[in-house]
C-alpha cells in the first residue's frame, strides 16, 4: 500500500489540486463531497493521512514540504503559513501560529467532512434500499403487467373462439330455418299435389258414380222396390203437403222463428244474468260503503286531500243509486258513473286493506318470535311427558305380562299356557297364522279342554289369593312411583287387548253384571279409585275369565284377520286409541269378580 | 246391483226403445222384443237373412232391420205383428239405413255413396239425395227432429244441404271452408252445425240454421288434428279432441277456447282422485281356509276380485307407444262424453287407453282419473244423472260417479265378457252385452247407490 502510494503521489498530489480547486469553486457541495469520498473511499482515511505524512515530509525536504503546504493552503483560502516578508530577499519565516490555526482548522473541516460523510452514507443506504424496494416493485409491476396482458390475450381468445363458435351457431340455426322452410315447402308442395292428385281422381270416382248411378237406374231395376203391406198414418196424423212455393216459405219463416227464439232465449239469459250481477254489484256497493263510512271520519279528519274527496262522492253516489230505479235504467246511462264509483271504492278499500296488511305484519313480527319460542317450549315439553308416560306405560304392561306369565305357567297346564301366549301375541298377525294349525287341532279336542279349563280355574281361584296379595303389594309400590293415573287407563287397556285382542265387547260385558264404576272421573288419582283398580287388575287374567273369553276369543279369531286392528303397530298406540272406551274395560276387569 | 238372466245376442244388436218400454236384440234373422220390466218376449219377428243393424223409430212403434249383404231393410210394427215392410235396393246395394225422425221414413245410403233414398212408409213417394259424402259422420238431425244436415261432395267440393224432415225439402245449401269434411254434428239446441275438417288439418266450423259462418276454429297446423267432437247437453260448450292428446272447449258466445285440457300421464295435483283398479285373488293362505264358509247360501266364488284403490299422487299412468309411421295412430282423444247434466266430460286418450279422465265443467279442470287394468272399450253416462259405466272387455262393469268408483262382477257361469253396454233412459238399468249373449243390469235406488258408494274401495 505504501508502495502503491508512493508511486501514484504526484498524480494524487496533481489530482488532488484539481479536485480542490473544484471544490473551492463549488463552494463544498454535498455532491462535491460525495464525488471526493467515492475517490478516495477505498483508502481508510486515518491510515491514509499518516502514510501521505511519512512519506510526504522527511528531514531532507521541510523546507520544500513547508513551502509545498503554504501553496496549498492559500491556494484553498487558507492565510500563508509564513509571516510577512519584509522584503524580497529575506527568506520568508515559518509562522507556527497560522500553521496550528491551519492544522485546527483542518481538523475542524475533516471533522464536518466526516460527519457529513455519515450522513450521506445513511442517505445512500437508505436510497440504495428505496432503489430496491422501487425496482422489486417495477419488476412485480411488470409481472403483473405482463400477466394481464397474458390474461386479456388469452380472453381475446376466448372471445373470438365464441364469436367463432356463436357464427357457426347463427349458420347452423339458418341452415336449420332454411331446412325447416324447405321441408315446410316441401310439405306444402307435396300437399298440394296431393290435393291435385286426390282433385283428379274424384272427378275420375264421380265419372264412375254417375256412370254406375246410370246403370243403376237405367236397368229398370225390378228389384229396387218397395214392398209394404199397407201405408201407414203420419206420426202427427197430418197429410203429406204438396211442396210448393208457399211451404218453402213457410220453412223459411219457421226457420227463423227457431233462431229469433234462440237468440231470444239467450239475450233472456244474458239479461238475467245481467241483473244477477248488477245486484251483487249493488250488494258489494254497499257493504263497501258500509265497511267505509266508520273511518270516513278519521281520513277526514286527518289532512286526506284525495281519499276525503272520494269518499264525499262515495256518499252523494250512495244516495243517488239507492234508487232502485237507477237500476232498471239500461246500462249505458250508468255505466260509466257506476263503473267509476267502484273503481274509486275498490281503490280505498284496497288502500284500506293494506294499511292494515302492514300494520298486522308489523304486529305479527314483534309478537311473532316471542310465541314461537314459548309454543316450541310447550311442544317439547308435551312430547317429553309424553315420552316418559309411553316408556312408563311400557314398563309397567313388560312388569304385568310377566307377572302373569309367571303365575299361569306354575297353574296352568300348557294347553293354557300356549293357549296364553298366544293370546300375548293376537296382534302379531303372521304368528297367529303360524300357529293357526296348531289351533285347528286344538279346537278339535274343544271340549275336554274346556273341562280341564275349569279344573284349573278351581285350582286357580284357590291360587289366586296368594298372588292377589303378592301382587297388591307390588302394584302398590309400582304406583307410587307413578305420576298420572293416565297410564293406569292405558295400562289397563294394554292389560286387555293383549287378552282379548278386539273381541266382542258385547259379548264380555254381558257377563259383568255388577253395575259399572265410573272410571272417568279418576282424574287425579284418589286412593279410593286406585284401590278398586288394583284390586280389579289381577282378576282379568284368572282362569275363570278364560272360561267365558275364550269363546268369545275363538270367534274372535274367526274374524280375527279383518277385525283385529290392522294399525296396532305399538302397543302404545293400541292403548291410545281404545282409550275412548275405558268404561267397558273396567266393567270386564270387574266381571270375573262378580262371577265369584 | 242385480243382474237378469243371460240371453242369446248376436252382432251386439240390443236397442231399448225410445219410450223405454221394450228391448230389441237380435239372434242371427230374429228379432226379439221384450218388455223391459218383465223381459217376457213381446213379439218375435224373423227377418230374411241376418241382421246386420236395427233402429227404433223415435215413436217406438217401428223397428228397422237391416241386412246389408243383401241390400233389404226389413220394418216391423209393434202394434200389428202382421204388418211388413221389405224395402229392397237391388243392384245398387246398401251400406247404412236410418230412420227419420218422424219414424215414417226411411234413410238408406247405397253402395259408393251413390245416393240417399228417402222411403216413405205414408206415401208410395221415394226420393234421392244424390252426392252424399262419404265420411265418418255425414247426416245428423236436430234434436227436434225438425231438420237434416248433410255432408255433400260435388266438384271436389265440401257442402252441407239442410233439409226440412217434414217434407224433404231442400232449406239452405252452402259450401264448407273444408279439405275433406269428416264429420257434422248439429248443438241440442239445433241451431249451430258444428263441422269439422279431416285429421289432416284442424278446423271446426261453426255455422248458423241459415247457413252464415259463426266461427271457425283452428288450434295448430301441420300435425294430425280433431280426432273427436262432442257438444255438451247445454249446447254452451263444444269439445274438441285431437291427435295432440288435448281436449279443447269452446264456448257458444265467442266461439273461443275457453280452456285445454291436456292429458298428463303423471298427475301430481293431490286433489284430483286416482281410482287404479287392483286385482286381487283369493288368499289361499291357511287363515281363510280353516273357516267354516261364512254363508251356506253364497253363491260361487269369482275366480279373481277387483276393487278399485285410491291411489296417492303422484301417480304415472300406463302409456302405449305409438306406432307413428302407421296410418290411424293410436294417440290422441278419441273418445268424449258430457254427463246429461253437462256438469261433467269423461275422455280417453287412446295412448293411455287404460284410463278415463272425468272433468270437471264447472271449475274446468280435472276431476277424478280411473285406470282400469284392461284398455276401456266404452263408456256411456247414466241419461239421468253423473253416473259412468265404463267397459273394458272384462267381465266387470265399472260405474263412476262423484261420490265414488264400484266394479261390479257380472255373475253367471263362464266369462261374460262385455264389450258394450247401453243405459236405459230411467238410468235405472243398463244392458251388458257380449259378443254371444247380453242380460241387464239393475241399479238400486239413489239411495242405495250412495250407500254402496260410501264404501269406496271396498270389495263388491
Amino acid at each position: 500500500m505504501g508502495d502503491w502510494m508512493t508511486v501514484t503521489d504526484p498524480g494524487l498530489s496533481s489530482e488532488s489540486k484539481t479536485i480542490s480547486q473544484h471544490t473551492s469553486e463549488t463552494k463544498m457541495s454535498p455532491s462535491s463531497l460525495y464525488s471526493q469520498q467515492v475517490l478516495c473511499s477505498s483508502i481508510p482515511l486515518s491510515k491514509n493521512v499518516h502514510s501521505f505524512f511519512s512519506a510526504f515530509c522527511t528531514e531532507d525536504n521541510i523546507e520544500q514540504s513547508i513551502s509545498y503546504l503554504d501553496q496549498e493552503l492559500t491556494t484553498f483560502g487558507f492565510p500563508s503559513l509564513y509571516e510577512e516578508s519584509k522584503g524580497k530577499e529575506t527568506k520568508r519565516e515559518l509562522n507556527i501560529v497560522a500553521v496550528l490555526n491551519c492544522m485546527n482548522e483542518l481538523l475542524v473541516l475533516q471533522r464536518k467532512n466526516l460527519l457529513a460523510q455519515e450522513n450521506v452514507e445513511t442517505q445512500n443506504l437508505k436510497l440504495g434500499s428505496d432503489m430496491d424496494h422501487l425496482q422489486s416493485c417495477y419488476s412485480k409491476l411488470k409481472e403483473q403487467l405482463e400477466t394481464s396482458r397474458r390474461e386479456m390475450i388469452g380472453l381475446q381468445e376466448r372471445d373470438r373462439q365464441l364469436q367463432c363458435k356463436n357464427r357457426n351457431l347463427h349458420q347452423l340455426l339458418k341452415n336449420e330455418k332454411d331446412e325447416v322452410q324447405k321441408l315446410q315447402n316441401i310439405i306444402a308442395s307435396r300437399a298440394t299435389q296431393y290435393n291435385h292428385d286426390m282433385k283428379r281422381k274424384e272427378r275420375e270416382y264421380n265419372k264412375l258414380k254417375e256412370r254406375l248411378h246410370q246403370l243403376v237406374m237405367n236397368k229398370k231395376d225390378k228389384k229396387i222396390a218397395m214392398d209394404i203391406l199397407n201405408y201407414v198414418g203420419r206420426a202427427d196424423g197430418k197429410r203429406g203437403s204438396w211442396r210448393t212455393g208457399k211451404t218453402e216459405a213457410r220453412n223459411e219463416d219457421e226457420m227463423y222463428k227457431i233462431l229469433l227464439n234462440d237468440y231470444e232465449y239467450r239475450q233472456k239469459q244474458i239479461l238475467m244474468e245481467n241483473a244477477e250481477l248488477k245486484k251483487v254489484l249493488q250488494q258489494m256497493k254497499k257493504e263497501m260503503i258500509s265497511l267505509l263510512s266508520p273511518q270516513k271520519k278519521k281520513p277526514r279528519e286527518r289532512v286526506d286531500d284525495s281519499t276525503g274527496t272520494v269518499i264525499s262522492d262515495v256518499e252523494e253516489d250512495a244516495g243517488e243509486l239507492s234508487r232502485e230505479s237507477m237500476w232498471d235504467l239500461s246500462c249505458e246511462t250508468v255505466r260509466e258513473q257506476l263503473t267509476n264509483s267502484i273503481r274509486k271504492q275498490w281503490r280505498i278499500l284496497k288502500s284500506h286493506v293494506e294499511k292494515l296488511d302492514n300494520q298486522v305484519s308489523k304486529v305479527h313480527l314483534e309478537g311473532f318470535n316471542d310465541e314461537d319460542v314459548i309454543s316450541r317450549q310447550d311442544h317439547e315439553q308435551e312430547t317429553e311427558k309424553l315420552e316418559l308416560e309411553i316408556q312408563q306405560c311400557k314398563e309397567m304392561i313388560k312388569t304385568q305380562q310377566q307377572l302373569l306369565q309367571q303365575q299361569l305357567a306354575t297353574a296352568c297346564d300348557d294347553d293354557t299356557t300356549s293357549l296364553l301366549r298366544d293370546c300375548y301375541l293376537l296382534e302379531e298377525k303372521e304368528r297367529l297364522k303360524e300357529e293357526w294349525s296348531l289351533f285347528k287341532e286344538q279346537k278339535k279336542n274343544f271340549e275336554r279342554e274346556r273341562r280341564s279349563f275349569t279344573e284349573a280355574a278351581i285350582r286357580l281361584g284357590l291360587e289366586r289369593k296368594a298372588f292377589e296379595e303378592e301382587r297388591a303389594s307390588w302394584l302398590k309400590q309400582q304406583f307410587l312411583n307413578m305420576t298420572t293415573f293416565d297410564h293406569q287407563n292405558s295400562e289397563n287397556v294394554k292389560l286387555f287387548s293383549a287378552f282379548s285382542g278386539s273381541s266382542d265387547w258385547d259379548n264380555l260385558t254381558v257377563h259383568s253384571r255388577q253395575p259399572q264404576k265410573k272410571p272417568h272421573s279418576m282424574s287425579n288419582g284418589s286412593p279410593v279409585c286406585m284401590s278398586k283398580l288394583t284390586k280389579s287388575l289381577p282378576a282379568s287374567p284368572s282362569t275363570s275369565d278364560f272360561c267365558q273369553t275364550r269363546s268369545c276369543m275363538s270367534e274372535h279369531r274367526r274374524q280375527g284377520p279383518w277385525k283385529a286392528p290392522v294399525r296396532a303397530e305399538t302397543n302404545l298406540a293400541c292403548a291410545r286409541d281404545w282409550s275412548g272406551t275405558k268404561c267397558q274395560i273396567s266393567q270386564l276387569a270387574l266381571g270375573p269378580r262378580t262371577m265369584k | 246391483m242385480n243382474f237378469s238372466e243371460v240371453f242369446k245376442l248376436s252382432g251386439l244388436l240390443c236397442k231399448f226403445s225410445p219410450d223405454g218400454k221394450y228391448l230389441a236384440s237380435c239372434v242371427q234373422y230374429r228379432l226379439v222384443v221384450r218388455d223391459v220390466n218383465t223381459l217376457q218376449i213381446v213379439q218375435l219377428y224373423t227377418c230374411l237373412d241376418q241382421i246386420q243393424h236395427i233402429e227404433w223409430s223415435a215413436d217406438s212403434l217401428f223397428i228397422l232391420c237391416a241386412m246389408y249383404k243383401r241390400g233389404l231393410v226389413q220394418v216391423w210394427s209393434l202394434e200389428q205383428p202382421e204388418w211388413h215392410c221389405k224395402i229392397d235396393e237391388g243392384s245398387a246395394g246398401l251400406v247404412a239405413s236410418c230412420w227419420s225422425p218422424d219414424g215414417r221414413h226411411i234413410l238408406n245410403t247405397t253402395e259408393f255413396h251413390l245416393r240417399i233414398t228417402v222411403w216413405s212408409l205414408c206415401t208410395k213417394s221415394v226420393s234421392y239425395i244424390k252426392y252424399p259424402k262419404a265420411c265418418l259422420q255425414g247426416t245428423t238431425f236436430t234434436r227436434d227432429g225438425r231438420y237434416m244436415a248433410l255432408a255433400e261432395r260435388r266438384d271436389c267440393k265440401d257442402y252441407v244441404s239442410i233439409f226440412v224432415c217434414s217434407d224433404w225439402q231442400l232449406l239452405r245449401h252452402f259450401d264448407t271452408d273444408t279439405q275433406d269434411l269428416t264429420g257434422i254434428e248439429w248443438a241440442p239446441n239445433g241451431c249451430v252445425l258444428a263441422v269439422w275438417d279431416t285429421c289432416l288439418e284442424y278446423k271446426v266450423l261453426l255455422y248458423s240454421l241459415d247457413g252464415r259462418l259463426l266461427s271457425a276454429y283452428s288450434a295448430y297446423e301441420w300435425s294430425l288434428g280433431i280426432k273427436s267432437v262432442a257438444w255438451s247437453p247445454s249446447s254452451q260448450f263444444l269439445a274438441v279432441g285431437s291427435y295432440d292428446g288435448k281436449v279443447r272447449i269452446l264456448n257458444h258466445v265467442t266461439w273461443k277456447m275457453i280452456t285445454e285440457f291436456e292429458h298428463p300421464v303423471a298427475i301430481n295435483n293431490p286433489k284430483i282422485v286416482v281410482y287404479k283398479e287392483a286385482e286381487k285373488s283369493p288368499q289361499l293362505g291357511l287363515g281363510c281356509l280353516s273357516f267354516p264358509p261364512p254363508r251356506a247360501g253364497a253363491g260361487p266364488l269369482p275366480t279373481s276380485e277387483s276393487k278399485y284403490e285410491i291411489a296417492s299422487v303422484p301417480v304415472s299412468l300406463q302409456t302405449l307407444k305409438p306406432v307413428t309411421d302407421r296410418a290411424n295412430p293410436k294417440i290422441g282423444i278419441g273418445m268424449l262424453a258430457f254427463s246429461p247434466d253437462s256438469y261433467f266430460l269423461a275422455t280417453r286418450n287412446d295412448n293411455v287407453p287404460n284410463a278415463v279422465w272425468v272433468w270437471d265443467i264447472q271449475k274446468l279442470r280435472l276431476f277424478a282419473v280411473l285406470e282400469q287394468l284392461s284398455p276401456v272399450r266404452t263408456f256411456q253416462w247414466d241419461p239421468k244423472q253423473p253416473r259412468l259405466a265404463i267397459c273394458t272387455g272384462g267381465s266387470r262393469v265399472y260405474l263412476w260417479s262423484p261420490a265414488g268408483c264400484l266394479s261390479v262382477q257380472v255373475p253367471g257361469e263362464g266369462d261374460f265378457a262385455v264389450l258394450s253396454l247401453c243405459w236405459h233412459l230411467s238410468g235405472d238399468s243398463i244392458a251388458l252385452l257380449s259378443k254371444d249373449h247380453f242380460c241387464l243390469c239393475f241399479l238400486e235406488t239413489e239411495a242405495a247407490v250412495g250407500t254402496a258408494c260410501r264404501q269406496l274401495g271396498g270389495h263388491m
